[in-house]
């Protein structure tokens, strides 16, 4: 049977997998429609245990693939209820029809997804591509670089997706098996800081009985941009809601996130950039290099969607080049997720860094204290190149 | 629980007050004269309680001429998802509903209707209809089938009646028209063994009233597919809609039918008269010959070859299914 973690306490040891499992339980939702996936299955059979122990008083759907899941997730999520899934890799790719229609129709589902490497070749390791490859899709999109920060960034997206003027979708990742399978110590929260942080959602016009309002229409050309641009005006006022919403959460919880996490950067010349678990590894490196004099640090992007460009342009004003770390691709590009909206960001500033992209650990492959040594002689040596530097893949077999 | 035996005495209103309720759909909606989806869908909902029925809808000819931003002819709580996926956002609705009566915020779970059309059910649907029937959620699952993607412009489905032209099977010099007999779709919802499943038709309003109250009445998902007549895509003049669907009884290629509990079947009345009296069933030919879909089994030559051929299959599935009705 599984441990019961809805309860206030101290440290309990989870897998990353275990901590979103049971802050879905501490949360409570009405409804989670859910199909199993490696490295997300522990989400699904964790929570599967917290209904059938009636620890929960959700109605879980064991649907019959992950395009039903988010089709049921919208639907359900019409209703005004709270609602809740977890995917990976193939399973968002499925999901990707239904993804658009959940921003579109202003749905806040949250989904965690077990960040694993597309197929193919059939891979079931640790990737942002399945992640990344949404930003178009109108959703809030989050990073976690620990199983504590999976945890609480649970709450942070449900708070986040359900204020009304953001009324949005949230997605956040976790690294595949190097978060969702590793034993962390996790501090949990309870009902009661639930009950004070998360009220009840409000719906303006929900799908229910006595309620004859029309939802998901045809919209042609005399009005689909209009609703389009709804949605962008959505992700504008997420900007600024966010980081109320962390600092609310901080207040309580004493665990303080931002868009971008800055991580030694005081007098840093030059800085890693990275998303996800690759940032815990980035600070032991920082750490290392700075005990040997080196003037380094990093900065952590926590949000993907909305992108913090000002944010991230402030906090490069002053440094002279940088390294982007992406752990996603992207082909025929000119350049990886991260790395290609990082710099189109910098472009209109006049104090901004040099960049250089790299790719990482695709297909879960380890990246090793070396490698990110490799990427910063890589960055002295390219800095003030005075042409464009093509991405490096790092750790490739030769 | 509603017993089977219940199931089958459900009765609906008289028709002197039936016709005093205000239509769930209103008029003014943007459907082709003669299109017998509106009929379809203002039966279904006049048989459920304004107030405490939704309706989720496939996206098909129904769902955009009757919701084109900013207007809706929907008077009662109306939401569209995608094409495949009715069943699962029904689902969806369906759980939160559970979830909300539970907690005490609605009082009761309402009747669900989910609409879809052949293409939305036979093909890219089956999957989101199997799973949802499968994991049993309260709702009813209406198939109303024209035989074809009429919203895209007539195009094949395995719905399609063998040798209807459409424009991904049309009718050439070589291949007269789809070569395929359609699918068993009401075996196939059968064969998950729910509480009720039925065949409908507009030629029998009354019928198919009755049928959709007995598939709401039933605590779990219920499947019925209404044959819908379509003069556009099976060019017959727009007034003979219900003639048309008249004829499918009549002929035997449409027959009327209920199953419950998944094994027991049942003719309904019109074809059951048939049964009574076979002189009564009206030879293929006759439903062909109507509409434009067949015309090349017609002109410039008649094919009695390829007419047979319908015919002997027309025969062959009503003579299994009078079995299946212990006939």
């Amino acid at each position: 049977m599984t441990k019961t973690t809805t309860k206030p306490g101290k440290r309990i040891g989870m897998t990353g997998d275990e901590a979103v499992a049971n802050a879905a339980a501490v949360i409570n939702p009405d409804v989670v429609a859910a199909y199993p996936i490696t490295p997300q299955t522990i989400i699904v059979e964790h929570f599967s245990d917290f209904v059938a122990n009636g620890e929960v008083d959700t109605e879980y759907v064991c649907v019959e693939s992950e395009h039903s899941a988010m089709s049921a997730c919208v639907g359900a999520s019409v209703t005004g209820a709270r609602v809740f899934t977890a995917s990976a890799s193939q399973g968002v790719a499925l999901m990707y029809e239904i993804l658009f229609i959940a921003a579109a129709s202003r749905l806040p589902i949250v989904m965690a997804v077990a960040n694993r490497a597309l197929s193919g070749p059939i891979n079931i390791h640790g990737e942002l591509t399945d992640q990344t490859v949404c930003r178009d899709t109108g959703w809030i999109s989050m990073f976690s670089e620990s199983a504590q920060e999976a945890y609480d960034t649970t709450f942070l997206s449900f708070k986040i997706g359900e204020t009304p003027e953001v009324s949005l979708p949230v997605m956040f990742g976790l690294d595949g098996f190097i978060l969702t399978h590793a034993l962390e110590g996790v501090h949990p929260l309870d009902r009661d800081f639930v009950k004070a942080f998360l009220p009840d959602r409000v719906m303006k016009y929900p799908t229910i009985p006595g309620n004859p309002v029309s939802s998901g229409l045809l919209a042609l050309p005399d009005y689909y941009m209009e609703v389009k641009y709804q949605q962008e005006l959505a992700m504008t006022a997420a900007r600024k809601v966010m980081p109320k919403v962390f600092k609310e959460f901080g207040e309580i919880t004493g665990r303080n996130y931002k868009m971008v996490e800055e991580y030694k950067m005081d007098g840093a010349e030059t800085a890693f950039v990275t998303m996800g678990a690759l940032a815990g590894s980035t600070k032991y490196v920082v750490d290392k290099l700075r005990s040997e004099g080196q003037k380094v640090g990093m900065l952590k992007v926590k949000t993907f969607r909305p992108f913090p460009d000002e944010e991230i342009a402030k906090a490069l004003k002053n440094v002279e080049a940088v390294g982007v770390i992406d752990r996603d691709l992207t082909f025929g590009s000119p350049g990886p997720a991260l790395y290609s909206d990082l710099k189109a960001s910098l472009y209109d500033y006049k104090d901004r860094p040099q960049v250089f992209g790299f790719v990482a650990g695709i297909g879960g492959r380890d990246v090793d204290v070396k490698e990110y040594e490799y990427v910063y002689k890589q960055v002295l040596k390219h800095k003030g190149a005075e042409k464009a530097v093509p991405i490096e893949w790092i750790g490739l077999r030769k | 629980m509603v017993s089977t035996e219940e199931l089958k005495n459900v009765k609906i209103p008289k028709a002197k007050d039936l016709i005093r309720e205000k239509n769930r759909l209103a008029p003014g909606h943007r459907l082709c004269p003669g299109c017998t989806a509106g009929t379809i869908a203002r039966c279904a909902t006049l048989v459920t309680d304004p107030e405490n029925v939704t309706v989720f809808h496939a996206t098909g000819c129904m769902e955009v001429a009757t919701t084109i931003y900013p207007f809706t002819a929907w008077r009662v709580p109306w939401f569209h998802n995608a094409f495949e996926n009715v069943a699962a956002t029904a689902s969806g609705a369906e759980a939160a509903y559970r979830a909300m009566v539970r907690k005490g915020k609605l009082e009761k779970m309402p009747d669900i209707i989910a609409f879809a059309g052949d293409g939305g059910t036979y093909d890219i649907g089956l999957q989101s209809l199997s799973g949802a029937l499968e994991r049993g959620h309260d709702f009813v699952y209406i198939c109303y089938t024209n035989g074809a993607y009429m919203n895209t412009g007539i195009q094949r489905s395995g719905g399609t009646p063998m040798y209807a032209a459409t424009t991904t099977s049309p009718a050439g010099s070589v291949i007269p028209g789809k070569m395929q007999w359609r699918k068993d779709l009401v075996a196939i919802a059968a064969a998950h063994k729910v509480q009720y499943v039925a065949t409908a038709s507009p030629a029998a309003h009354r019928d198919m009233m009755t049928k959709v109250r007995k598939a709401l009445d039933v605590d779990g998902p219920a499947f019925i597919l209404v044959d819908m007549p379509c003069p556009r895509g099976w060019r017959f003049p727009e007034e003979l809609s219900v003639q048309v669907a008249q004829q499918g009884i009549d002929t035997c290629y449409f027959p009327l039918y209920e199953i419950y509990d998944g094994r027991e079947y049942v003719l309904s009345a019109k074809s059951k008269a048939i049964a009574n009296k076979p002189e009564r069933k009206l030879p293929i030919e006759e439903y062909l010959k109507g509409q434009g879909r067949f015309r090349h089994l017609f002109k410039p030559q008649k094919r009695d070859d390829l007419i047979a051929q319908f015919q002997a299959a027309v025969d062959q599935e009503w003579d299994y299914l009078q079995k299946l009705c212990n006939l």
